[in-house]
């Protein structure tokens, strides 16, 4: 089996929005909505101070419940673990978009639902989405979770803190955030409600 | 019905029609071909992509990069693992910076002013090529006869800055060829370094990221300032585990990966950084073998910095005397793998700028690390020679970003430059040429050419240079917006941008030396040139045409390549050839050669011709120039998605960053009554003021200073994203502090208030400009 997933190195990031940039010209998302986004927030008070950079995206959920709720069944899981859109399929109803518990979906302009899709033309080439590739802080991993080998697995294995969003919903993200500023974890997550 | 009467009938829908498969070209009402539209009825296969090597201009970094392009449009760039910048990498300015070219507001033919009109009024003609460049030629040939060459001053910044403020300066006479890159960003550091090490920094700021385990950072944000190779260095040296200090008055991005951030008072670096001196030689923690061999003046540097105890700088510095002692034992605990970096914009404070520079530089030279592995390494730009060309009358005299200028010899027939005998060092200093402009002392300045530069958001004191502009005979600019500042031109000369044309080798001093070369992607978009082309063009108007011997680019660039064993062809399937560098004293050492070219060959931390000259020959700390009661000092700084004031009418790079901030801490936000997200207006010492600018409330930030992100604040109504949005921090520089050593104003020295009570000036969504912009 495949499970395509992603981690996020926050020790690293410092919220620079090249891969939003790169995720907006390789995709030519349109103006006014993105694929990828940056949340920045400063914790604690002066002197003692940490900022969490944090890039969010879909975070291509193994149960994910924009799923079950599509009408056409254009919204589905591809064997390679992707959450994906058929937008041919697409009627543009928005029941995925209220479904993802994390804003990660959007309507295009030209009248489908879009989102992250780990630039799946850019895998189907062997490559890394665009967003990996641009890193200058080389804060992202990509690969396959089921191969040990795999960069995501590696740096999975190797990092002090591994946290998901909203880990109490049960969506079981394949988007990793490692290392995380604070001590407890990812900002917004305590009590469980981001 | 015939098509045309069809197409006349219904006018309103050609655009959608046309989009619907007619075989008409999408055009723009000006005539120009409409880039947001694809051409109609055309489904790109792969067949339809071409790549092109390029290096990117859209901060000066300049990584390498290649374009993908399809149906004459650039798609997307990305890195190339060849290229030692990029190596397969970009920053968001870099991935973004392919909007620009494709911007509707671009400058599409050239412009001449409407004889009588006000400068600045923004009244215009269109224009040919062979009229603008004689429209230019006469005056300039004008002022040659009433004033001489040397009133002619030429401005440049950018890749085209070599012919615009280098090579026709030289050609025509004229030794008031200046960047900004230098007097408004490095001078004090290149001044420092030439004197105390023998050579410059030189652009590319030669830290050894790969070897060290210790890096203290003053002011330097890494992460706000997207230096795309830097900062991937930086990331890797964390990832490491190097430790990391930052010495800042901002909790800034780099400091919040630091293991220790000092919160420094403005303006104290200086006793900062000699107290560390101190403490490492009281200590006696500084590489002694390494002083001893490489160092000169140890013994004065001792006796001077015992007065600058860790007791006495933490009055100044607010930094207590035991963390100061703490830092400076684990600086020498790593060293040599110990680094301070060099920043690179350093022009804070004016006088006391060259002494932070050259304590900076002391300090790294105690820990031993100066050309040591996890130090600084050196590096020196690949050789390729130039085409072969008659000797220019006058040596180009701007310099770089690394310095290297030259003075006009007393026994030339030239005029020495206007800013001369104002400051010590010999590179010219952009601020200095303003004023000359206006009294005439010590000559006249009556032209200029500004390629590039935004002088109303680079030149401080932004009403003197309108003053100055109002009293010249010629002022004609090359740029690729209609900026401000272009649109008080004379002549306004558009530009090609990085994407549409050839440009000169770019040689890159680098650990790894590389040449890298530019190919466009397409043609352009409009009735734009390079400035290789103005400048040909224009030097043969002006009876220069025998120091432009070459027929093309492609010609020039194929003579340069072959001297190296390359050509023009290999280059366009290849973007980079790297060179072997010598980073470290072993590798010269290894050929009996000293890379140190000071008088003594050695790091001079006394410099004997300062002392001659009256200067002080040892870094000393002086108090910092307070300002009014009530008021903070202005710090400015970067964003990591934009490039000075160039790229804020991109309208990719303005969606993920559309206006500045004022950071205020929460404290003195909270005595003020001003809450987060308010617009506020700005005053400052001088009573001018700039906004709505909205506040960031923040515990990042000292209670005694605010900060904004530079480059807002755009007053170009041809600039439909740009214009109004956020403020600029050039517009509240209404003073500067020169230092008299390097020629650097010090910008730093601005105070402001907050008033409260600012409109909220409604900007519509950038993706709702965009989609008005992009209709044909």
């Amino acid at each position: 089996m495949t499970r395509l997933a992603m981690a996020i190195d926050l020790a690293s990031c410092v919220g620079c929005a090249a891969c939003s940039i790169a995720c907006k010209m390789e995709n030519e998302v349109p103006m006014g909505v993105h694929r990828l986004w940056i949340r920045n927030t400063t914790l604690g008070t002066f002197p003692n101070l940490a900022i969490e950079h944090r890039p969010e995206q879909c975070l291509h959920c193994e149960n994910p419940p924009c799923v079950p709720v599509c009408p056409t069944g254009c919204c589905f899981v591809r064997a390679d673990g992707i959450v994906d859109i058929d937008v041919k399929k697409c009627i543009g109803c928005s029941a995925c978009i209220a479904a993802c518990p994390y804003d990660a979906r959007y309507m295009d302009p030209k009248g489908y639902v879009s989102k992250c899709d780990f630039c799946k033309h850019r895998v189907a080439e062997g490559r890394v989405p665009a967003c990996v590739e641009t890193c200058p802080t080389l804060c992202r991993s990509f690969g396959d979770l089921d191969d040990p080998n795999s960069p995501v697995s590696v740096a999975l294995r190797n990092a002090t803190r591994v946290d998901v969003l909203r880990p109490g919903l049960g969506t079981e993200p394949k988007l990793f955030y490692l290392n995380t500023p604070a001590k407890f974890g990812l900002v917004g997550e305590r009590g469980g409600a981001a | 019905m015939r098509r045309r009467e069809f197409l006349k009938l219904s006018g309103a829908t050609v655009g959608a029609m046309a989009l619907g498969g007619s075989a008409q070209a999408q055009l723009f009402p000006d005539g120009f071909p409409n880039p947001f539209r694809a051409p109609p009825g055309k489904w790109f296969t792969k067949d339809d992509v071409t790549t092109s090597y390029n290096f990117c201009e859209i901060c000066f970094w300049k990584c390498g990069i290649k374009a993908t392009t399809q149906g004459g449009k650039v798609r997307k760039v990305d890195g190339y693992a060849e290229n030692p910048k990029s190596r397969g990498m970009l920053c968001p300015r870099g991935q973004g910076g392919v909007a620009t070219t494709y911007d509707p507001d671009r400058l599409k033919r050239p412009l001449i002013r409407v004889a009588g009109s006000a400068r600045g009024s923004g009244q215009y003609r269109e224009a040919t090529w062979d009229e603008a460049y004689d429209y230019i030629a006469e005056k300039m040939n004008a002022i040659k006869f009433q004033y001489g060459t040397e009133s002619v001053a030429f401005y440049g910044h950018g890749t085209g800055d070599k012919w615009f403020a280098e090579y026709l300066p030289g050609a025509w006479g004229s030794p008031n060829a200046a960047k900004p890159s230098v007097s408004l960003c490095t001078a004090p550091r290149e001044t420092a370094s030439v004197y105390t090490f023998g050579r410059g920094i030189a652009g590319h700021e030669q830290i050894d990221w790969e070897e060290t385990n210790y890096i203290v950072l003053i002011g330097h944000h890494i992460g706000e300032d997207t230096h795309n190779t830097q900062l991937q260095e930086f990331a890797l040296a964390l990832k490491r585990g190097a430790k990391l200090v930052v010495v800042d008055p901002r909790f800034s991005v780099a400091a919040g990966k630091a293991d220790d951030w000092l919160p420094i008072k403005p303006a104290t670096d200086t006793a900062l950084l000699l107290a560390w001196a101190n403490v490492l030689i009281t200590e006696e923690l500084y590489d002694a073998a390494y002083v001893e061999k490489y160092t000169l003046g140890f013994e004065q540097l001792a006796a001077h910095v015992a007065q600058y105890t860790p007791e006495w700088a933490a009055e100044i510095t607010d930094i207590p005397a035991d963390t100061i002692r703490r830092i400076a034992r684990e600086m020498a605990a790593h060293a040599p793998r110990a680094v301070l970096p060099v920043g690179r914009h350093v022009v804070w404070y004016g006088p006391d700028d060259i002494h932070r520079m050259r304590s900076l530089y002391i300090v790294n030279a105690l820990l031993g690390n100066y050309g040591v592995p996890g130090g600084y390494y050196f590096c020196d730009a690949p050789i390729v020679e130039a085409y072969p060309h008659p000797e220019l009358p006058l040596a180009p005299a701007a310099g770089g970003c690394g310095g290297g200028p030259t003075e006009v010899a007393a026994d030339s027939p030239f005029r020495p430059s206007v800013d001369r005998g104002k400051f010590f060092g010999s590179a010219t200093a952009v601020q200095e040429f303003i004023e000359p402009m206006i009294t005439g002392e010590p000559y006249p300045i009556k032209g200029l050419f500004s390629y590039g530069v935004n002088l109303f958001h680079t030149i401080p004191m932004v009403e003197r240079t309108k003053q100055a502009l109002n009293n010249l005979d010629l002022y004609v600019a090359i740029d690729i917006l209609p900026m401000e500042h272009v649109m008080w031109a004379d002549v306004i000369l558009p530009e090609s941008t990085y994407l549409e044309r050839y440009d000169d080798l770019h040689l890159q001093a680098h650990k790894i030396p590389f040449i890298q070369a530019r190919f466009p992607a397409h043609p352009p978009l409009y009735d734009t040139r390079s400035a290789f082309d103005m400048a040909k063009q224009l030097g043969e108007r002006l009876g220069l045409g025998e120091y432009f011997p070459w027929s093309d680019v492609e010609e020039y660039l194929d003579r340069r390549l072959s001297s190296i064993g390359s050509s023009l062809e290999a280059m366009r399937n290849q973007g980079t050839i790297t060179r072997r560098g010598r980073p470290y004293f072993a590798d010269y050492e290894r050929l009996n050669r000293n890379p140190l070219d000071t008088p003594s060959g050695k790091i001079e931390f006394y410099v004997e011709r300062w002392a001659e000259a009256g200067l002080d020959p040892l870094p000393v700390f002086l108090p910092p120039i307070e300002g009014p009661a009530g008021m903070y000092r202005l710090l400015y700084g970067r964003s990591p998605v934009h490039t000075f004031a160039r790229t804020h009418n991109n309208a990719v790079l303005m969606e993920a960053h559309g206006e500045n901030h004022i950071w205020i801490s929460t404290r003195e936000a909270a005595r003020l009554g001003i809450a987060n997200d308010e617009y506020v207006w700005l005053e400052n010492q001088d009573g001018v003021r700039e906004g709505p600018i909205r506040a960031m409330v923040t515990e990042r930030i000292r209670h005694d200073c605010v900060y904004m992100v530079h480059g807002f604040g755009h007053k170009a109504p041809l600039m439909r994203i740009a214009n109004g949005r956020g403020a600029s921090d050039t517009h509240l520089q209404t003073r500067y502090d020169l230092d008299p050593v390097s020629g650097g104003a010090g910008l730093r020295n601005n105070w402001v208030r907050l008033i409260k009570g600012a409109p909220d000036p409604q900007h519509p969504p950038i993706a709702w400009i965009e989609r008005e912009r992009s209709r044909a």
